[in-house]
């Protein structure tokens, strides 16, 4: 966007009365011209009612200390009413997951699947996927513009999710299209045009999982996530909507966000080539970098929590039943908290000081996996000396959620 | 100044002095302590500065807080002498706690 238009989108920021601006419009997640609006939430208004939305009323939490105190206060707000998600979703078309509940049926489940992703079962997966990154980045095209959002960020994310359920490598791709469908709020003229259709297709995900937990439930219990989750105490009596539930939680948290950091890396090294430059003569600045890559591209842009009770936050009193949203993307760009927020700087003091993951008992579970995946693929990046340029816009995603992009247009030099 | 003694999970030590007041994460993290991220900056809002205590020091350092109890639960190698960093604060009495870091945050 040139900088005329940001000047516009600045004074639009700014000129819209308080009490109208209502920061959930998707489309400017999409044609990434948030900025100012959060900004000016956390100057003049940094927890802010909207009474009028897409989603009906909610509260916007927008600063990273704010955030953190509601996201380790569950017991008065809780993950358990509606959705984790602004959108509101009715009790029979809701698929239970661990991330919206509450103690003490959350902490059973995630201490079912968290195991997988703990650090002694990490280092064994090291390899796998440095070999796999390995193969994607040496089948690269030369000389030619090709999608990296496909080609590098999806590919790896999805033989990753694969791995970890031993799911039939082959049809891997079914999981990166029923990611997708999760997280599509219907609209006519798409082609998930209903909540009856979306449904239509989870159901074809549940019945496909189904399949493989029967496999499963019946031999050995095994390293995989459904193997864990149909012999655990915790899960292995799980209804199938809860099945369905936890299934979406882990495809959607360990591939959509994921591959929205792998695609934001390459794109803030092109956007600050001073910081690839930095990352090139020290690679020890790998782990470093990753953390800001993360925090910088902040793959979930909000979660949401239902006040169980009257409370107050900042100056606010927010009242039982209301709906708060963590702007976990605000709360990145605090520079209350966090020094040059919106700088991309790869060797800041204190990179791993960001919200992206969340904090407290919902902290994300994937957390490390997810950085794993985007150090090797940096290494094997510095290793080869590959020059990846990015040589159109990048398109990013229609959602207040899911913070990411569709297409990357890149060519790698011979 | 008293002194605590980390030690790595491959058994490397070290030897910090920790003024009183002090969290036993803040004196690993501004030392260059491995083995100790501490993401949330001590606000027992992650569980990233979880750390061993030598039994002989465990009472001395006091009983876990509510929340902290909460997220060391789901710490992958929790044990009964596990604790937070960041709710260890220092004092003249822990001059020679020994803490043992795990194979890795999560």
């Amino acid at each position: 966007m040139d900088s005329v238009s940001l000047e516009h989108v600045r004074d639009d920021a700014y000129a819209i009365p308080l009490d109208r601006l209502d920061v959930s419009e998707a489309s400017r997640f999409q044609n990434d011209t948030i900025w100012p609006y959060f900004e000016r939430l956390r100057k003049e208004d940094p927890v802010h009612y909207c009474n009028d939305s897409l989603f009906g009323p909610y509260w916007s939490v927008t600063k990273y200390r704010d955030i953190m105190a509601v996201d380790t206060n569950h017991k008065v707000f809780s993950s358990e009413v509606s959705s984790i998600t602004i959108v509101e979703r009715t009790e029979e078309d809701r698929n239970p997951m661990f991330i919206a509940m509450d103690p003490p049926k959350h902490d059973e489940q995630r201490k079912t699947v968290s195991p997988i992703v703990a650090p002694d079962n990490l280092a064994k997966l090291e390899g796998v996927i440095r070999s796999r990154v390995s193969a994607i980045l040496d089948g690269l095209p030369r000389n030619e513009t090709f999608n990296w959002v496909d080609r590098v960020s999806i590919e790896l994310t999805t033989q990753m999710l694969a791995t970890l359920f031993d799911f039939p490598f082959e049809d891997r791709r079914l999981l990166t299209y029923w990611s997708d469908v999760a997280t599509t709020v219907p609209k006519a003229g798409q082609e998930i045009d209903s909540w009856e259709k979306r449904a239509a297709i989870m159901s074809e995900c549940l019945a496909y999982f189904t399949r493989l937990w029967n496999e499963r439930i019946n031999t050995e219990p095994r390293s995989d996530l459904i193997s864990m989750m149909a012999h655990s105490p915790a899960t292995r009596n799980m209804a199938p909507r809860e099945f369905l539930g936890n299934l979406i939680l882990l495809i959607v948290g360990g591939n959509d966000t994921t591959r929205n950091s792998i695609s934001g890396g390459v794109w803030f090294m092109n956007q600050n080539p001073d910081q690839m430059r930095k990352l090139r003569g020290n690679p020890a600045l790998v782990p470093s970098a990753v953390s800001e890559i993360i925090r910088y591209q902040t793959p979930l842009s909000h979660m949401r929590r239902n006040a169980l009770v009257d409370t107050t936050l900042g100056n606010k009193k927010i009242k039982a039943g209301d709906k708060v949203i963590m702007w976990y993307i605000s709360g990145n760009r605090d520079d209350e908290v966090i020094e040059n927020a919106d700088s991309f700087i790869i060797d800041r003091k204190n990179p791993r000081q960001h919200i992206s993951f969340g904090f407290g008992i919902h902290r994300c579970v994937g957390n490390r996996l997810a950085e794993m995946q985007i150090r090797i693929l940096w290494e094997e990046i510095l290793s080869r000396r590959l020059d990846v340029q990015v040589v159109g816009e990048p398109e990013r995603v229609s959602s207040n959620f899911v913070h990411g992009y569709s297409a990357l247009p890149v060519r790698v030099a011979a | 100044m008293p002194t605590v003694k980390f030690l790595e999970f491959d058994g490397s030590e070290h030897d910090i002095e920790v003024s009183a007041g002090t969290s036993v994460m803040r004196a690993a993290i501004d030392n260059g302590v491995p083995g100790i991220d501490g993401d949330c900056d001590g606000q027992c809002a992650c569980a990233t500065c979880h750390v061993f205590v030598d039994p002989a020091w465990l009472a001395r350092t006091g009983e876990r807080t509510v929340s902290e109890e909460e997220l060391l639960s789901f710490a992958s190698a929790a044990e009964p002498n596990s604790r937070l960093a960041c709710q260890i604060k220092m004092t003249n009495a822990l001059d020679g706690l020994v803490v043992r870091m795990p194979a890795g945050q999560h």
